[in-house]
């Protein structure tokens, strides 16, 4: 099949929605179709060859913050030119509420469309000011997708209709190999926390008290944290005799983000909820790492209700203590849980998340006949 | 106490009454001439968002800044504590929008586009001369109400202090504003 992919979001800062869209193209390429992405991007900028720039990104105020967006009649044009040239049996846009490229692309566009929505967007009252506009460009699409039941609901109630639940993929082979970092795991247990030390919901604070209560027994355990946030708040938290166990990384990149979750022997998620889909989770998983988390809905499925990975009561140091405790402890079980995380991630990976969104394409392909460009 | 003392008693707290209703005169002068700067300001804004809320469901632009549009505008309109974050959201808004290459004349000879565009960018300069206005009758209160004898006579009665109202309310981008005869007052294309 030939395949547009519309990406709102500028190509040159990183985030969720580009990773998604770069991770789906490739996947899609490998499995035999030809895909053009356009994005936001200045002409001079270096982008893989499946992506041709719509010009610069304008940094605008939406929903609560700056997003980098492309708008106007120029960029409609670019995107009418790149349908033409495209000839296209499929136009996927992404985010299409946002005001950027993706709307644009319903707009100019007649034919077979498919639609993922990524965010849940609290702020309802504007996307019902916008409403109306929004309906005439929207009700052109053919079949949509929803990354989680977040994104699912936020359509449901402001824009209508419903949509198919495909989660977010993630290329596992990425995660699979990688040299732990210097003196990591050792021999007298580790364990790791990855995410923003700052945010409540991400419950670093449940972990360090764990963390205290499982440092007294265990003389040699340490804890190793990546992720933005002020060190000291989070060393007050921990008795000063065992600060010394515990290493903040500090944000790391992408490559050491990937040796951190290979120098743990255990992996804690304490987040306390607000989490759609459970990310890191999965980059854990395909780590290859043994997982304690939190009882919540997003985990419990990811982990196939406790069997890849050891759940606890949610925001309970003592539980997680315990959970933790029964990896460190015991080898066998550890490499158990670890090896059924292995074959629970697989789920994930772009290269089955990629097929079912063809299934998508192929139900909404034949029926409407080729995308061309609106008279 | 003889006659003549009581005499000049009497006069100064006559002159010192006399004073005193003056200054609370001056006070209350001030404060009716915040209330209409406040009222001003008000208006101004609502005229904005409404007119920024019209040509973003005129169906004259691209349904992207559309929805840009209407978004900042409704934030701006419903927003009733900590107003300044979202009106100069709408202001930021309209500098891209005004911005883009070539935005007049892509809609030059549209039905309607000239006068909504205009009425837009007058609209926009009511907010920045309104502000502008207000501050200044802020500040003067403010000045008013710090001298000793108000204070302690308490002549502001229970009047809240009035507070700056503090937007990004220019709409020239950089580069074009700031020079020029007319410099101080801010446009949304040159």
């Amino acid at each position: 099949m030939r395949v547009g992919l519309v990406c709102p979001y500028t190509w040159e800062v990183p985030g969720g929605v580009r990773e998604h869209v770069s991770g789906l193209a490739e996947a899609l390429m490998d499995l035999g179709h030809e895909v053009s992405v356009i994005a936001p991007a200045d002409d001079d900028a270096i982008l893989p060859p499946y992506v041709l720039p719509a010009g610069r990104a304008v940094p605008v105020p939406y929903n609560g913050s700056v997003a980098r967006l492309a708008f106007g009649f120029l960029s409609a044009s670019r995107v009418r030119r790149w349908l033409k040239d495209g000839d296209f049996d499929v136009l996927h846009v992404h985010e299409p509420a946002a005001p950027s490229l993706s709307l644009l692309a319903c707009w100019v566009a007649d034919g077979p469309i498919v639609a993922t929505m990524h965010a849940a967007m609290p702020r309802s009252r504007a996307l019902h000011a916008a409403q109306p506009i929004l309906a005439s460009a929207l009700e052109k699409i053919s079949g949509r997708i929803a990354v989680a039941e977040a994104a699912r609901n936020t359509l449901v109630e402001h824009l209508g209709g419903d949509a198919v639940l495909i989660p977010n993929g993630v290329n596992v082979n990425r995660y699979e190999k990688a040299e732990p970092l210097p003196g990591f795991p050792g021999t007298g247990g580790t364990l790791g926390f990855l995410g923003r030390m700052d945010e409540p919901r991400k419950g670093l604070d449940i972990l360090l008290a764990a963390f205290s209560l499982m440092a007294a027994e265990r003389p040699q355990l340490r804890l190793l944290v990546a992720g933005r946030g002020d060190p000291d708040e989070a060393l007050d938290q921990v008795p000063a005799i065992y600060r010394d166990r515990v290493v903040l990384l500090g944000q790391v990149s992408d490559a050491d983000r990937v040796r951190m979750l290979h120098s743990v022997d255990v992996f804690c998620a304490p987040n306390t909820g607000g989490e759609s889909f459970g990310y890191v989770l999965v980059e854990a998983m395909a780590s290859g790492a043994a997982i304690a988390a939190s009882d919540i809905d997003a985990f419990r499925r990811v982990l196939r209700g406790g069997e890849a990975g050891e759940l606890f009561s949610v925001g309970s140091p003592e539980r997680l203590a315990e959970a933790a405790g029964r990896l460190l402890d015991n080898p066998a079980h550890r490499a158990s849980v670890a090896a059924a995380a292995s074959v629970a991630v697989r789920e994930f990976d772009w290269s089955v998340i990629a097929r079912d969104v063809v299934r998508v394409y192929e139900a909404v392909a034949p029926a409407t006949g080729r995308v061309a460009v609106a008279p | 106490m003889t006659p003549m003392t009581s005499i000049v008693v009497v006069a100064i707290l006559a002159i010192l009454g006399v004073y005193i209703s003056w200054r609370a005169g001056r006070l209350d002068r001030l404060h009716a001439r915040l209330e209409g700067a406040r009222f001003a300001l008000d208006a101004a804004l609502v005229r904005r968002s409404s007119i920024a809320l019209e040509l973003a469901s005129s169906g004259l632009l691209d349904p992207a800044t559309s929805v840009l549009l209407a978004g900042a505008a409704h934030d701006a309109r419903s927003a009733e504590e900590n107003r300044e974050m979202p009106e100069s959201d709408l202001t930021r808004a309209l500098r891209a929008v005004f911005s883009q290459p070539d935005f007049r004349t892509l809609l030059a000879g549209r039905e309607g586009a000239e006068e909504l565009l205009t009425e837009l960018e007058s609209a926009a300069h009511q907010v920045f001369l309104a502000r502008k206005f207000y501050n200044d009758a802020v500040a003067a209160t403010q000045v008013a109400r710090a001298r000793w004898l108000v204070r302690v006579l308490r002549l502001a009665g229970r009047a809240p202090m009035p507070e700056f109202f503090e937007i990004d309310d220019s709409l020239a981008h950089a580069g074009d504003g700031g020079t020029g005869p007319a410099a101080d007052i801010p446009h949304l294309t040159t």
